[in-house]
């Protein structure tokens, strides 16, 4: 194999080195339970987008003759309280869930890597840099949720309108306060990385900081970003649903899946069913996209692949 | 340097390298000392040459060969690569001056990024400093793993499904790419078995042949280097001891380190085998970061004088082209070193 005689029993015609990611989908495709999680994650996102046009019932309607029923032909998914449609208002939560925590993951992600990349490879911004991820790791995390929402809410409110308002707080705030492991996982392995040979090879080649970072890296720290990505959606979901349970979140009569939860928690005795759906719908879409975060490590790592 | 006759152009000299690390302790991370990797070396290499290095493990041999690419920031001294001094000068005017030295790294397997594939290995320094198309620089590629013997097929390929010889010859086409001048290896075959080291360091003098590369050649492995090198520099503890063409080194070593070094080298005919006197040196080698007063190896060498204890032996041309750093060849012992050296022979 080492020389370059033609192996007959080796026909691959020269072809021009394809894009990696076309192996990566290769590889991505035979790993059944991310292949799953990626179409149900699909579904989830397509029904909470075009699902409030297509259902007919509004999430705001109130019809207080049909309250607390079960599924039933006209509700689906049972009504609530006040007679409102759930279906309609899981729909229409999904929404804002789905948008926050991928937003809200997003954001913890970029600055997490950031910061974690930054301490790693520069020696000089080690000891600032993690000092001030300490600080953040240590800062009591509800008062400080209170002090910014208090602070920020109404401004906000008035320059975003209400709903756009609030939207970009949660996520900043679940963001600045996510990215602190995020942060040390990366540098950890940004130091491990950097005493690596291939990028000893690369500065004899005369690669510049900044396409070392890029090009040799980031590609290898992919993995704990990835683990850290799938559970930042997770916890980001659950985070906004603990807010909205506070009374610091989105007003209480604008439906997400955390407020759903948490205003059926008072009827679990009666309508356990209530709590079942939204409940149901967090933990698939936080299953399906770790799922989807297993699948995407495997396949970007060419080690894997192919086996 | 050497005889008159031949006057080569010199690609690389270095003059009174020093590399040292700094060694921090204490809460307040106070500098403390510092490891003398390698400490005040001095060498030229003549275009298209191989000059091998070695040396016991720890003894500066790898950090010489980088602090001359300059991949630390030096001590002190200087080092001219192709008429320029590059010995003090910032990376971001080093970086132009990159392709004309490259190097071929010990351990073929890590010093391949795993996710890049070959063709990305190989095109990364063409990336960096040319401005190819993206056809032209694949063809370029190709001509490369020719040139190294890899088949053109394995260019999508990724680092670990090779072996360690494909990937040392990955490396090597990594370090071509630029069409370099100047080569450090090393330790390219230390981490191969037998065979292979063959083969790769038999593409490397072909390589040397086609293309006229210099090779710095670091090894531990004092059989190789003799095949290989033109010339022999011998280092211990951060010095260059022994500097002589690859005969006179091997056949009339000079120094007493040299001379223990070689006794070393296993011989394949048992019946000679049998007959060999090897010179065992005791102790250990001393801390590099307090070596001892004097010569550094004053501790062990078996022809140690008082001399030795006080005096750091200077570097110096004993015959031409024939560099020793020992007391023994001081001119007012002159006499005594001749008849040694036949003794020894």
């Amino acid at each position: 194999m080492t020389d370059h005689t033609s192996d007959p029993g080796f026909e691959e015609a020269t072809r021009p080195p394809r894009s990696q990611w076309w192996d990566v989908w290769d590889q991505f495709k035979t790993h059944k339970g991310a292949l799953l999680g990626a179409g149900f994650f699909l579904f989830i996102v397509v029904a909470v987008m075009i699902g409030p046009w297509l259902w007919p019932i509004p999430y705001d309607a109130i019809d207080i003759r049909a309250r607390n029923q079960g599924p039933s032909l006209a509700h689906p998914f049972g009504t609530d309280q006040l007679g409102r449609d759930t279906l309609a208002r899981m729909l229409k939560g999904g929404q804002t869930s789905v948008a926050v925590g991928i937003t809200a993951m997003a954001l913890s992600l970029f600055f997490g890597t950031l910061v974690g990349v930054l301490a790693g490879y520069f020696k000089k911004l080690d000891g600032p840099l993690m000092r001030f991820t300490d600080l953040f790791l240590a800062l009591p995390l509800l008062p400080l949720l209170l002090v910014i929402i208090m602070l920020f809410r109404d401004p906000l409110r008035a320059a975003f309108g209400p709903e756009t308002g609030i939207f970009i707080l949660i996520v900043f705030v679940i963001g600045i306060t996510s990215w602190m492991q995020t942060a040390r996982i990366v540098r950890g392995d940004v130091l491990a990385l950097k005493e690596r040979e291939f990028v000893l090879a690369a500065r004899s080649i005369g690669t510049p900081d900044r396409r070392m970072i890029t090009r040799h890296l980031l590609p290898n720290v992919l993995s704990p970003i990835m683990v850290s990505a799938t559970l930042g959606i997770a916890n980001a979901i659950i985070t906004e649903s603990a807010l909205s349970f506070l009374g610091l979140g989105f007003p209480s009569d604008f439906p997400t899946w955390g407020r759903l939860l948490f205003d059926a928690t008072d009827y679990l005795q009666q309508y356990p069913e209530r709590v079942i759906w939204p409940g149901l719908a967090i933990s698939l879409t936080v299953l399906a996209v770790n799922y989807i975060g297993d699948g995407l490590r495997d396949a970007l790592d060419p080690r894997i692949r192919g086996r | 340097m050497f005889d008159a006759s031949a006057p080569r152009k010199k690609i690389v000299e270095v003059r009174d390298l020093k590399m040292h690390f700094p060694i921090f302790a204490g809460v307040f991370r106070k500098r403390v000392g510092e490891v003398k990797a390698v400490d005040g070396v001095s060498f030229d290499i003549f275009e298209g040459e191989t000059l091998g290095l070695v040396g016991e493990s720890g003894c500066g041999k790898s950090t010489c060969g980088r602090a001359i690419l300059r991949l630390y920031d030096i001590t002190e001294g200087s080092v001219v690569i192709d008429g320029q001094e590059i010995g003090h000068i910032p990376q971001k005017k080093l970086r132009p001056l990159r392709p004309k030295m490259q190097m071929v790294f010990q351990d073929p397997q890590a010093s391949l990024d795993p996710r890049m594939t070959v063709a990305a290995i190989i095109g990364e320094p063409l990336v960096e400093h040319t401005n190819l198309g993206r056809a032209a620089r694949l063809e370029r590629i190709y001509e490369l793993m020719d040139a190294v013997g890899l088949n053109r097929n394995f260019a999508n390929r990724y680092p670990h499904e090779f072996s360690g010889g494909q990937r040392q010859r990955i490396g090597i086409a990594r370090a071509l790419a630029l069409n370099p001048k100047f080569i450090v290896c090393d330790e390219p075959i230390a981490a191969l078995d037998v065979s292979i080291q063959a083969q790769v360091v038999n593409l490397l003098e072909e390589l040397q042949k086609q293309l006229g590369l210099t090779y710095l050649f670091i090894s531990h492995d004092l059989s190789m280097v003799r095949h290989i090198a033109d010339r022999v520099a011998v280092m211990y503890l951060g010095k260059v001891v022994e500097l002589a063409s690859r005969e006179d080194l091997y056949e009339r070593p000079r120094h007493p380190y040299t001379e223990a070094l070689l006794s070393a080298v296993p011989d394949p005919d048992p019946a000679s085998a049998e007959k060999i006197e090897r010179i065992i040196l005791k102790g250990d080698v001393p801390s590099p970061s307090n070596p001892p007063q004097g010569c550094n190896f004053c501790t062990r060498c078996p022809r140690v004088m008082p001399i030795c204890q006080h005096e750091e032996p200077e570097f110096r041309e004993v015959t031409p082209g024939r560099f020793v750093a020992c007391h023994l060849y001081n001119t007012d012992l002159q006499q005594e070193a001749p008849a040694r050296t036949e003794a020894a022979s």
